[in-house]
């Protein structure tokens, strides 16, 4: 697609924008649904900011994936590449993290700061070298770092959304072990469930859903796309089956207003929109969901303080003591 | 005169090697309250939250002068510590989720920022904020030594290095004024609080010090990499210590370390593997850090792995040794020879009954044909706690009979002749135990 034929909001929303543009917005809104859903049991199974830990630790994987890439085919862009290395330096970096949790005396915020700024560091490492190398493609690695709808191509959109549908299928099936470890995992450990094994995959999934979200979200933002989600979802209800579902769509809205709006103005990050988008979810719950909203409960706050001073000064008038 | 090599060192090496001192000691200064208050993500959060403020502090006053960038950084730096706090408490979310929340929207608000200002054609650069752009500054020295150390050339320092400096002066000088209050907090907020001390106000000024921290970190080294900064050379250095100042000074110490090889490496080491031109200094400065800290988790002699795997493995044998004893005992008593019976199901366990054995006999506890004199005397001290541990367990704790035997076999190695006193002195008889089985008396070796 020229530059110059720049689709209407309209023509795009209808996915009528064009083939390439259709293909982009439903594997980014697939995306979404995938992230929204898996992000839930993670931020459920307190390992948020683990997940921001692997996205960082991504980044010398496919570095190493590039250079390898150039060196031994020729060319550094191949995709299934570079989304393998960086899954391997990715899943690297969690059990890092997990290892120095468990045999040092190291916290887990501790482990999580230290193996992503290291990992991301040595990476940057990796990347000044690459920029020299004068390949001419390592355009193509930023935007797996800042996040890029616009130039993906149709044979990398079929990879990606196969992948985001083998997560959502896994996810749907293990929904009844998943909701158990996510809950109460030594219950689960008692009932004879392979706990170990469960959240092993669980993680599996998360670093597949996490390294396609290189591509359209970017590595520095895609955990946003992992917790907000799931934690917007959360005001609105105690049943996970709803909250999963939740997530799940502001997850899939958030990829498609996102993906929507990147590609009718070329100023519009698509990870930017996409995040900002799923904020504006989050913040809209955060305010006004009933019972575990924001607003609801200054409003309860406000009735009981003056419950209980109706009833004080109720008190203070029958026993003719009055203040002072 | 200055000789050109030396001219080339002051205007390009030693600007951006002091700033990334002066910014990474600052850094590292502050880390180590965060550490050890657990909130060392708290670096993550602010790093990536203040972009916007920076952004948005350069658009208003269309310069990269300071003073703007810095009251937009510090203003989203607060923003952030207050709606993470807020979002915690008001939406009943645990604190990383919460942080991920906040610090990813404000990120996100940054690249966009960013991005309608360059089509605006305004000249920010994502790249440069993200990685750092440490080889950009640089110093235009005097070509006479004279003229060095002159007001009027020291004036035309690199403004990032004034900037570091600067910061890292009032970090130090702030850390030094409440030191005995960060202190206390770093280890017990609520016992702080309980003193009289305001925490909230602690917190804050940490936060406000660590944003201008990170700000001037961020020409210096980026959004990302100054998390390392803050957070590695503090875990470094809990490896090394447990004493306080001690650790502040170790985590200065690897900082600077770091900084300085890592600078060289980036610049000249890489010539050797035939790279001849320069690599990111920044990224090999958090890389070095990371080797440092690789190194430390191996090797430091407390909390290391192969120290803590060394200490297991001996009191491993010096337990399996008391057990041996034990067990002789136990077989001479009941069947009336001593043998030993050795199963060892991994090979940690077969290395460790080796090694027993072999102290045993070289410390003539064990001879041929069983026990020596001494070792006699030893094995009896072993099993003359044991029953008495389970005597004390049946009578004074309350504990079934068929449930003292497991403590007891731990407790008898842990079990010296006075506390061994204290135990017979708890019981009324102390020559049987709660299996009926004779308690040995105590006699000391040369008597038998």
């Amino acid at each position: 697609m020229s530059p110059e034929v720049i689709p209407t909001l309209f023509e795009v929303l209808t996915l009528q924008g064009g083939y390439n543009s259709a293909l982009v917005i439903i594997g980014t809104t697939l995306l979404g649904l995938a992230a929204g859903i898996i992000g839930t049991y993670v931020t459920l199974r307190k390992r948020a900011l683990m997940s921001d830990a692997l996205a960082h630790s991504g980044l010398p994987g496919l570095c190493v994936a590039f250079i390898l890439g150039t060196y031994v085919f020729g060319s550094g862009r191949s995709v299934p590449l570079l989304l393998l290395g960086a899954a391997i330096s990715g899943a690297i970096g969690v059990a890092t993290v997990q290892f120095l949790v468990s045999h040092t005396r190291l916290r887990e915020d501790a482990a999580i700061g230290v193996v992503l700024s290291v990992f991301f560091g040595f990476g940057i490492v990796l990347l000044s070298f690459i920029q020299h190398m004068g390949t001419g493609e390592e355009g193509g690695l930023h935007h797996f770092i800042y996040g890029q709808t616009a130039a993906m191509q149709a044979s990398d959109i079929y990879l990606l959304t196969a992948l985001t549908l083998i997560t959502l299928f896994s996810a749907f099936i293990l929904f009844k072990e998943f909701r158990l470890i996510s809950f109460d995992p030594g219950y689960a450990a008692a009932q004879g469930w392979p706990v170990q094994k469960l959240d092993l995959i669980m993680m599996f999934l998360v670093v597949i859903v996490t390294v396609v979200g290189f591509r359209s979200v970017g590595l520095i933002l895609v955990i946003a796309l992992l917790i907000i989600p799931g934690v917007a979802a959360r005001f609105w209800s105690d049943k996970m089956t709803l909250v999963l579902v939740g997530g799940g769509l502001i997850g899939a809205s958030s990829g498609y207003i996102g993906s929507v709006i990147s590609s009718t103005n070329p100023h519009m990050p698509a990870g930017a929109i996409i995040v900002l988008t799923a904020g504006a979810f989050f913040l809209f719950s955060f305010l006004f969901a009933p019972k575990r909203g924001f607003l609801i409960n200054l409003v309860y706050r406000l009735q009981d303080n003056y419950r209980f001073r109706k009833q004080l000064l109720a008190e203070n008038m029958a026993s003719g003591s009055g203040n002072d | 005169m200055i000789e050109s090599s030396l001219h080339q060192f002051l205007s390009v090496d030693a600007p951006a090697i002091l700033a990334a001192l002066f910014a990474s000691l600052a850094c590292a200064l502050l880390g180590n309250f965060l550490v050890l208050r657990r909130v060392s993500l708290m670096g993550d959060a602010i790093s990536h939250a203040v972009l916007p403020g920076i952004v948005i502090g350069f658009l208003v006053s269309g310069s990269r002068s300071i003073g703007p960038v810095f009251l937009g950084a510090a203003a989203a730096a607060i923003l952030t510590a207050v709606l993470i706090d807020l979002i915690k408490r008001y939406g009943r979310i645990e604190s990383g989720a919460s942080m991920g929340v906040v610090f990813s929207i404000m990120f996100a608000l940054g690249v966009l920022l960013i991005e309608q200002a360059s089509a605006r054609s305004v000249d920010l650069d994502a790249d440069c904020l993200l990685h750092g752009q440490l080889e950009t500054i640089f110093w235009f020295p005097p070509s006479t030594w004279t003229t060095l150390l002159q007001f009027s050339t020291l004036k035309e320092l690199p403004q990032e290095l004034l900037m570091a400096g600067g910061v890292f002066t009032i970090s130090v000088a702030l850390t030094y004024l409440i030191w005995k209050e960060l202190k206390i907090f770093s280890f017990d907020p609520a016992l702080t609080a309980a003193l009289g001390f305001n925490t909230n106000f602690i917190s804050l000024l940490l936060m406000i010090i660590l944003a201008a921290a990170v700000v001037v970190s961020f020409k210096i080294v980026g959004s990302i990499l100054v998390i390392g900064m803050i957070i590695c050379p503090a875990a470094i250095a809990r490896f090394w210590t447990d004493n306080l100042k001690v650790q502040v000074f170790l985590s200065l110490l690897f900082s600077a370390f770091a900084v300085v090889v890592g600078y060289f490496l980036a610049t000249m080491g890489v010539r050797y593997i035939g790279i001849d031109y320069a690599l990111s200094a920044s990224g090999m400065m958090v890389t070095t850090l990371g080797v440092i800290l690789m190194a430390s988790v191996i090797a430091a002699p407390q909390y290391g792995i192969i120290g803590r795997a060394i200490r297991n493995f001996s009191l491993g044998i010096s337990t399996e040794r008391e057990d041996m004893l034990a067990r002789l005992y136990k077989s001479l008593e009941n069947e009336g020879r001593a043998i030993l019976p050795m199963p060892a199901k991994t090979f940690r366990d077969k290395l460790i009954k080796f090694f027993a054995r072999r102290d045993l006999k070289l410390s003539g506890l064990l001879i041929n044909k069983g026990l020596s004199e001494t070792g006699m005397a030893e094995a009896q001290r072993v099993v003359r706690a044991h029953r008495l541990w389970e005597g004390f367990l049946v009578t004074e704790a309350g504990l079934p009979p068929d449930h003292v035997h497991e403590p007891a076999e731990k407790l008898e190695h842990y079990t010296s002749a006075g506390m061994a006193s204290a135990l017979s002195g708890a019981q009324q008889d102390t020559t049987k135990d709660p299996h009926g089985r004779d308690i040995p008396e105590l006699k000391s070796p040369k008597s038998s």
